[in-house]
């Protein structure tokens, strides 16, 4: 099935999103779809799929002009998406969730499940999607949700998938993985886009590559001849460097000090078992792991989030075990949360209202318990230059920003105060490029100033980047520790599977 | 144009408000309009499937225009019924915003009513202008404490506060009756539950009783106007607000912009109560002089209708209840000029309820008063 967008306008009010684009998908073909943040990737995805209806232009599938009224029509048409946040419910089964709105059923419209559990396993096992039926999604890593949500895709008869930035949160394994399923569909004949911002991603799997840059293609790319430095100065209209410049770092007081933690997840199971780290005032300390080794629960201990059930936090040498998140915030710690759109971010509030979620009570922004509107909105505006997120107004709701973008907005907010330390999880998850060189160069420059920098990252090219010293953690135990510049990515990613452990 | 030229260009393009669009005004005032007019429409129908005959059906929607808005009277009458729907809904509104479900205005306001009227009745010689705010005080402090009961057990155990309020509710309506029924609420020489009458220091003046004494109107409709005022400059103006706003759209984020949750709820429901408390306190001090069982007649309960109604804004509900107390006071009209049932009034109310809360399906229904939408489908 081959599908053409052509002329495709959409606005958002003022914001032109997508302006004048024609783009193909054809079958038995993976196009690789790139553009910085903002420029209108997954606009143009929702608007093939019927999430929304385009201004101007038509979508046109084997020389039929088509018009979608809604999701129904474009997954009748063989159209379907795999959303960048997934969709699924997740106290059901997968065979469950794969049946969800088109069950099968029995006499008397009884739901028949051995039929769903034996279709989605002929799904697995066809295109080599190996999952569990009778999973219970919650307890299923990203990696298979993410697989579910593919199947559900098939078996609603899909012939054309887009998958939007499905990489960003899987691990480096679960990658590989997913390149093998977009390969074996696209060797069955389906059509697929893939949007991602690890260029290196696009340059190995896509047959065919486009640029949106602005709401408008700017340009093609083989993945054959180009390199990312082509793909990139195409996105981002300059240059981009790809490695962060430093210089040595000079290390003072200890501005955090971890002794023997010990933290517990949801099910009270030991996620943090007995860490010791410090980090000093001017240098990055990087964690690298697999995600799921303790990461996640040793920064909710540390940011005043979640309780330790042992062990000692201390910053700038006062125990801070048992205060507060504001507290700590109030004495100059930053964090930057893994899910923005979890904690990170207020969707309904407008940018001004996110960008003091956690610094609204200081004296900049209120006297006594009255905000100061216009003093917020004033430095919001300039934060958000700073910083180059994209959007018109300071009164646009965060969820009318682009996924980069209400990453940037996040990272903005925290870096842009008077900090003593930075805690960040995945800083960078969801940036373009361009504006990952930008954020990288700032964390840097809050080291030179003398802050601490703790950076959590299941990234290893951001980790290495980064830090002046790596920490591997695995199983929630630090396993192993290298110094900055020395360690080949080999060593580290055999400490981060526990190679080390054992010794 | 220098470099910093070109940011400050940038940063005031930034601070520039968006145009409120078409499809935000429709939402707001062409949806409930329509609303409105499908509900008399349907309540006209369910008068012709009870056997009423078509003039009959005419002389209550005139008459329910007329006892609403058709008179000085009638307006007076329209204002007396809002004020207290205005008050409760705020507090209900204000729950709304911060994620809280607030079944217990009800309760919340027959208590602080009571604590009014002690108040109102056992102050003797003390000036107006210190009993009348000492007797609206007491009200809301012990509608707030009231409340509080339940943001307490929310906070502190999980109890689920749409339980605990409507439990609340329950032992409420019995505490009250009993306290009617002995010294020194219970009004001497009688043995029904009622207590003794407030003193003419601790009343809500009437407005208007010097054109014409049968007009009710007082004081309380310009205490609701300030109150009005006073939540939305709690709610969009301070740091408590923000607060409040911010458990309720996202308790992650909250958490993690270091707000404390079982304060907030806690918070909450204490100034949601006060609001019940005062409505109720302007029952006792403004049109009963008095408490008696049941003095609340169900205000507590139109209060949900009326924050729904409002969507949760100040404003919104201040809208709603002046639609409310309309509806009430032209159907009290209604029943005596028509003799049709004031159940009808009940049925409307919900019905504009129904589609206020279903803007699609109004959307649907009067397709010609909507521009074509299409290109606002919110997507994820
Ligand atoms: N519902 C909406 N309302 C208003 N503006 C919107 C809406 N959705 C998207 N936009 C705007 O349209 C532009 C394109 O956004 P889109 O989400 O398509 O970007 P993207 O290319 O997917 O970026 P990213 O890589 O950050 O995910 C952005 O400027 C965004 O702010
Ligand atoms: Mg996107």
């Amino acid at each position: 099935m081959e599908v053409e967008l052509r002329g495709i306008t959409k606005r958002f009010g003022p914001v032109v999103a997508n302006s004048d684009v024609n783009l193909t998908i054809r079958p038995g073909e993976i196009l690789g779809l790139l553009g910085e943040n903002g420029a209108g990737k997954t606009t143009l995805m929702n608007i093939l799929s019927g999430l929304y209806r385009a201004d101007e232009g038509e979508i046109i599938i084997d020389g039929k002009t088509v018009d979608f009224d809604g999701p129904g029509d474009a997954i009748a048409a063989g159209i379907g998406m795999v959303h960048q946040h997934f969709m699924l419910v997740p106290v059901f089964t997968v065979a469950e969730n794969v049946v969800l709105g088109v069950e099968p059923v029995g006499a008397l419209d009884r739901l028949d499940i051995e039929a769903a559990r034996r279709q989605v396993t002929d799904i697995s096992t066809q295109y080599g999607l190996e999952v569990d039926p009778n999973a219970i999604i919650e307890e299923i890593p990203v990696g298979l949700q993410q697989r579910v949500e593919i199947i559900k895709v098939l078996f609603r008869s899909a012939d054309v998938i887009v998958f939007d930035e499905p990489t960003a949160v899987l691990t480096p394994q679960e990658v590989t993985e997913f390149f093998g399923i977009i390969r074996s569909l696209r060797d069955a004949g389906k059509a697929l886009v893939f949007i991602t911002h690890k260029l290196h991603e696009v340059l190995e799997v896509a047959d065919r590559i486009s640029v949106l840059r602005a709401g408008q293609i700017v340009g093609e790319g083989d993945p054959k001849t180009s390199t990312d430095a082509e793909l990139a100065e195409l996105m981002v209209g300059r240059p981009v460097r790809f490695t962060v410049e430093k210089s040595p770092r000079k290390p003072g007081e200890t501005v955090l000090d971890v002794k023997d933690l010990h933290v517990l997840n949801e099910r009270d199971e030991v996620a943090v078992d007995g860490v010791s780290f410090e980090v000093r005032s001017g240098e990055v300390v990087g964690i690298a792991g697999v995600q799921g080794n303790g990461q996640t629960e040793l920064v909710e201990a540390i940011t005043g989030l979640r309780m330790p059930i042992e062990g000692t936090i201390a910053f700038e040498g006062h125990d801070i075990t048992r205060a507060s998140a504001r507290e700590r915030h109030r004495s100059g710690m930053a964090h930057i949360p893994e899910d923005r759109q979890r904690s990170g971010i207020i969707g309904t509030f407008n940018i001004a209202e996110n960008m003091v979620l956690d610094t609204y009570y200081d004296d900049r922004y209120s006297s006594g318990i009255n905000l100061r509107w216009p003093d917020i909105y004033r430095s919001t505006a300039e934060i958000v230059t700073d910083f180059d997120v994209r959007t018109n107004s300071v009164f646009s709701l965060a969820n009318h920003l682009s996924g980069g973008n209400q990453q940037k907005l996040v990272v903005a907010r925290e870096l842009s105060r008077d900090i003593k330390m930075m805690v960040a999880s995945q800083p960078t998850r969801g940036v373009d490029v361009g504006s990952i060189e930008y954020i990288h160069k700032r964390i840097i420059e809050s080291r030179d100033e003398g802050d601490g920098v703790l950076i959590v990252s299941t990234e290893l090219d951001e980790i290495m980047g980064l830090s002046d010293r790596i920490l591997v953690m695995f199983r929630g135990r630090i396993v192993a520790e290298f110094e900055g510049g020395k360690a080949g990515i080999q060593e580290i990613g055999l400490a981060m599977a526990g190679a080390g452990a054992a010794a | 144009m220098t470099v910093n030229d070109r940011i400050d260009k940038a940063t005031g393009d930034l601070l520039k408000r968006a145009v409120v669009t078409r499809f935000e005004i429709e939402e707001l005032v062409v949806v409930p309009i329509f609303a409105v007019l499908i509900a008399l429409l349907l309540g006209g129908l369910t008068m012709v499937a009870t056997g009423v005959d078509l003039p009959t059906i005419g002389l209550s929607y005139a008459s329910l225009l007329q006892g609403s808005v058709g008179s000085l009277n009638a307006i007076s009458e329209t204002l007396t019924s809002a004020a207290p729907l205005t008050l409760a809904g705020l507090g209900i509104a204000l729950g709304f915003r911060a994620g809280l479900f607030n079944i217990g205005a009800e309760g919340q306001l027959l208590i602080g009513g009571m604590a009014a009227a002690v108040v109102g009745f056992s102050l003797q010689g003390v000036p107006l202008v210190i009993h009348l705010p000492l007797a609206l005080v007491a009200g809301m402090a012990a509608g707030a404490l009231w409340a509080s009961i339940a943001g307490w057990l929310r906070a502190a155990t999980g109890a689920h506060e749409v339980i605990s309020t409507i439990m609340l509710n329950l032992i409420s309506f019995r505490l009250v009756d009993y306290l009617l029924r002995n010294p020194p609420i219970q009004r001497p020489g009688r043995s029904d539950p009622i207590s003794k009458s407030i003193l003419e220091s601790s009343e809500l003046p009437a407005l208007l009783q010097w054109l014409d004494p049968n007009l009710r109107i007082h004081a309380g409709i310009i205490l609701t106007l300030i109150v009005v005022f006073v939540v939305y400059w709690l709610l969009f103006r301070t740091t408590i607000g923000f607060e409040f706003r911010s458990a309720g759209a996202n308790p992650d984020a909250a958490r993690y912009g270091g707000m404390r949750s079982g304060l907030i709820i806690v918070s909450v429901m204490a100034v949601a109560g006060a609001l019940a408390g005062l409505a109720g306190a302007n029952q006792v001090l403004g049109v009963l002089g008095r408490a008696s069982p049941g003095f609340s007649a169900g205000i507590g309960f139109d209060a949900i209708a009326v924050a729904l109604l409002g969507r949760g804004h100040p404003v919104g509900v201040l809208f709603a209840g002046l639609l409310f107390g309309a509806l009430e006071a032209g159907g009290r009209n209604m029943q005596v000029g028509a003799g049709v049932s004031i159940d009808l009034i009940t049925i409307i109310q919900a019905l504009i309820v129904v589609f206020i809360a279903a803007p699609m399906l109004v959307r649907t229904l009067f397709p010609f008063a909507f521009a074509k939408r299409g290109n606002q489908r919110e997507g994820s």
